[in-house]
């Protein structure tokens, strides 16, 4: 059975949809990252599952009752959630020790008990040596650590996370993303997690939600999302790509530069305009004709970038006017204005709409 | 509800939030009503009062007749106007200065200078214009016998008994709010605006008269119509000054309008201007200080050095230090001396000095300790009730739990409109007559008391509460807690510094409350202020100045306990006025 079930979830204030239609089940035990840029409906999302504020409509559902509708929420004390805030929330008038054991006074646990799971939990986040300390004697990531633990003693039955990265440096950040995972793996807590980094979401999440302006665009694994967008808002947000405009006409898609075979190409039906996405790795460079399957196309450096990790090309196909981007390793090294060869496998390229 | 840890409350289908709403909605009718007692029908009553015939209640243009009908009363409306006007530009000039130099120079004794501001500022201007009487009244005021000792003459200079004496003597105690205004705009203009100008070709002369003080200049114009308002709403300084230089202005008008027999209602029609004229003012007053485009009063600050005066510096801190000798080391020298003194005309020599002032305002006098007493209670009493009752506005404004929660707040700060005077007059003409018959008990004292400092309530509490992240309650509840288990455990122990504070921005001024007190007064609860003003109408400068400096030592604890909690310039800020 779905531990959490939001079905036709809206959430409108006036004219203007904030959420709307979002449908989605979440197994016991998976981990859900809402993707999508700010203002995109994710954070609103949450604070519904959290029982912060009343959907305009539709319902949400944990372990088969009802916790919302536009008739009635459950309040978020009875809900047996957790949720980890963008600000940490720690309260400053309390000890680590105490932050992390309110939840379990709040639940009429015994003194000891308290004391052992609170040192249990410490011991996870390695922050028992700190648990007398006052919030304000922590550094951004170790309040997060307490926030982490914090919500995590209590076991709860869905845990959320809004932005809890955000406010960390970049190097913790991404530290922090496998941290996050750790716990998930060793706890197994249903878990919503609300961000914007794509790359936060994929390292943590069994399955992404990307949002925009208050809707679903795609709900798939991490690796399908990235080689399977079905959108061209997904394409863009997740990674970088190449927008390519093709022509259908006849069995050959005529694009800026070369043509391609429609056998050859996905999704290729009716005539007229398709898009098509464009991974810059997943396209090759070389200094002479390569042979073999792919559609090899002359082309020229129109300006690169050096970014350590690879090579950041812009190359116009000679009979192109607009330049594609492309990727390489940081060995591979072309000279702006020299000729080269595209390399394009026409089974990388992606229709989206 | 027996909530354990491991089950779910069996959600109904249509989970019930009929009784939450039920709950809120009491609390905000509860809130509403008391308002509504304080604020609203004190001055609709003020209102209704100025169109009714005394007795029979009948509708009449009378009063107005009456409050006007006379040259004099006319005359009195002008010399308040003019007298506003005079105190806030000396004001400016004591002020901007002390201001300028405190918050943005090298000048020596830079936090001397605001603790003699904040002596200044806990001083009452009745306190104030007894110490001035001594210093200037003509003759025997002290400075007139050095002047005479000192050049031979026949007759000093000074005159306290004038309309220059008044406004001086009100603008030594009401320029510490230009002080605040100026220095809290001036701590925000960051140095690179001032560098941009240097660097441009500015010398730091030019600099200051075209970037920083434009810069502060609506928080100055600010500051200075607060002490427009200070000055026209003051009562007791001209009842001790005015009067006895044969002049009038509004308030000491509207206190004999209050004389046997009480005139409420033509009171009323005479205090329409004064209302009339301070609301406009406050309209003004916050267009000013809230006009964009000043980042002075909303931008962030960015660093600030202080600007090297040179040699100048000292000229600047003989200003600083010539300010604070009138406003505090001369009052306070003679105030000291005549309250140990047999008769304090008789001077310095030693066979003068006395304990019998103290010994007999303490145990002696029938009233005069009880009236202490009193208005510590009251003011005790309603700093207490307007500190929670504004800070359950402010959370219910702040978190949105009723509609209209605006209203509230906008019910709390609108008493800053209303003069203490004028205040008083509403009280009286509400809650005097029957049923309610309060007038002379303590009840209507602490609750006008209460009304007149609940914006300093209101503005400091709603600033606690927006300093609190709503995540740190909701985090709270996400763990089991109710609201109430968040206030608790998480709200309170916060803010308990904030509330502290606010409490003591209203006990303060509270303790020294005149205005609205002496109209409001019976036999039994006389307070410390009103002894004062008793004892200056009786002449009897030497108890007063006893009496008065009880008061002011009275205060010293209170002010240290603030200052340990809440850091040394808590009164200074501009959230205290």
């Amino acid at each position: 059975m779905s531990k959490l079930v939001l079905k036709n979830v809206a959430k409108r204030y006036g004219s203007f949809d904030a959420v709307a239609d979002f449908s989605l089940e979440l197994v016991k035990g998976e981990f859900v990252s809402l993707l999508g840029p700010s203002g995109c409906g994710k954070t609103t999302t949450l604070r519904m599952i959290a029982g912060f504020m009343p959907p305009t409509g539709g319902t949400i559902e944990m372990d088969g009752q009802q916790i919302s509708s536009a008739s009635g929420v459950v309040p978020p004390e009875r809900r047996r959630m957790s949720m980890i805030f963008q600000s940490y929330a720690i309260w400053p008038n309390m000890t680590v020790g105490e932050n992390v054991g309110f939840g379990l006074q709040v639940r009429k646990l015994s003194r000891s008990e308290i004391d052992r799971r609170v040192d249990k939990i410490l011991d996870v986040v390695q922050m028992r040596n700190l648990k007398g300390r006052y919030p304000a004697e922590l550094s951004g990531g170790q309040q997060q650590r307490v926030a982490l633990a914090r919500a995590i003693v209590v076991e709860p039955e869905v845990l959320l996370l809004d932005e809890p990265l955000s406010n960390l440096d970049a190097n913790l950040r991404e530290e922090m993303r496998f941290e996050i995972r750790r716990l998930h793996d060793e706890f197994k807590i249903t878990t919503v997690y609300v961000t914007h980094d794509q790359s936060e979401a994929m390292v943590t999440s069994d399955r992404i939600v990307v949002m925009n302006k208050g809707k679903i665009e795609q709900i798939d694994a991490p690796h399908t999302l990235y080689r399977r967008p079905k959108s061209r808002f997904v394409a863009g947000f997740i990674g970088r790509t190449n927008f390519l405009e093709g022509d259908h006409q006849g069995n050959e898609v005529r694009f800026d530069g070369f043509t391609a075979k429609a056998g050859n190409l996905e999704g290729v039906n009716g005539s007229g305009a398709l898009l098509y996405s464009l991974r810059p790795q997943a396209i090759g460079l070389a200094t002479s004709q390569p042979s073999g399957q792919a559609l090899a196309v002359e082309a020229e450096i129109s300006s690169r970038s050096y970014l350590g990790e690879y090579w950041d090309y812009q190359v116009r196909p000679l009979t192109g006017a607009k330049p594609i981007r492309v990727s390489t390793s940081p060995s591979q090294v072309f000279e702006v204005g020299s000729r080269v060869w595209l390399e394009i496998d026409p089974a990388a390229m992606v229709r989206v709409e | 509800m027996t909530a354990t840890a491991s089950t779910l409350d069996a959600a109904p289908a249509r989970p019930g939030r009929a009784g939450y709403f039920d709950s809120t909605w009491l609390l905000w009718i509860a809130i509403i009503a008391v308002l509504l007692f304080l604020v609203v029908s004190p001055f609709i009553y003020l209102v209704i009062t100025s169109f009714q015939a005394e007795r029979t209640g009948e509708f009449t243009f009378a009063n107005y007749a009456t409050a006007y009908g006379r040259a004099r009363y006319v005359d009195a409306l002008l010399n308040s106007l003019k007298l506003g006007a005079v105190s806030a530009l000396l004001a400016g000039v004591f002020a901007v200065p002390l201001a300028w130099a405190v918050a943005r120079t090298d000048m020596p004794g830079r936090g001397l200078t605001r603790m003699l501001v904040l002596a200044t500022f806990i001083t009452p201007p009745y306190t104030g214009a007894v110490a001035w009487i001594l210093l200037a009244g003509p003759n025997a005021g002290w400075l007139n016998r050095f002047y005479m000792l000192a050049t031979g003459a026949e007759a000093g200079p000074f005159n306290i008994y004038s309309f220059t004496g008044l406004a001086v003597v009100i603008a030594l105690y009401s320029f510490p709010y230009i002080f605040i205004f100026t220095t809290a705009a001036l701590e925000l203009v960051s140095s690179e605006m001032e560098d941009a100008a240097n660097i441009l070709g500015a010398g730091p002369w030019r600099t200051m008269w075209r970037v920083t003080l434009p810069l502060a200049l609506p928080a100055i114009l600010g500051g200075l119509i607060i002490c427009f308002l200070e000055a026209i709403a003051l009562f007791g300084s001209p009842a001790m000054i005015a009067i006895p230089a044969r002049f009038n202005v509004v308030t000491t008008q509207l206190f004999q309008f209050f004389g046997n027999p009480v005139r409420v209602e033509v009171a009323a029609a005479y205090a329409m201007p004064l209302l009339g004229v301070t609301v406009l003012l406050v309209l003004v007053q916050r267009l000013i200080t809230r006009r964009k485009g000043f980042v002075a009063l909303t931008g962030k600050g960015g660093d600030r050095r202080p600007i090297l005066l040179g040699r100048w510096r000292w000229v600047v801190f003989g200003y600083a230090m010539f300010v604070a000798a009138l406003s505090v080391f001369l009052p306070y020298i003679f105030l000291i001396q005549s309250a140990f003194a047999k008769a304090w005309g008789r001077g310095f020599s030693l066979d003068n000095v006395s304990l019998q002032n103290f010994r007999f305002v303490l145990f002696e006098h029938a009233t005069a300790a009880q009236s202490v007493l009193n208005s510590f209670l009251y003011a005790g009493a309603s700093a207490t009730v307007a500190v929670f009752l504004t800070l359950g506005v402010a959370y219910i404004v702040a978190r949105k739990l009723v509609p209209f929660g605006g209203v509230l707040g906008f019910l709390c700060v609108a008493p800053f409109v209303i003069p203490g005077v004028v205040l008083a007059i509403g009280f009286y003409a509400a809650y005097a007559p029957p049923p309610l018959a309060l007038y002379g008990t303590a009840l209507i004292l602490i609750l006008a008391f209460t009304t007149r400092f609940l914006p300093v309530g209101y503005v400091n509490a709603s600033a606690a509460i927006r300093s609190l992240n709503p995540e740190m309650e909701e985090a709270v509840r996400v763990l089991g807690g109710s609201r109430l288990t968040a206030l608790r455990r998480v709200v309170a122990p916060l803010l308990k510094r904030n509330l502290l504070g606010a409490w003591l921005l209203i006990f303060i001024p509270a303790t020294r409350e005149l205005s609205a007190a002496i109209f409001l007064y019976g036999p039994n609860t006389k307070v410390a202020s009103v002894m004062i003003f008793d004892m200056s109408e009786e002449g009897n400068f030497e108890r007063l100045a006893a009496l008065a400096l009880i008061l002011q030592v009275l205060t010293l604890p209170l002010l240290w306990v603030g200052q340990k909690a809440l850091g040394r310039d808590f009164m200074l800020r501009r959230n205290a006025t």
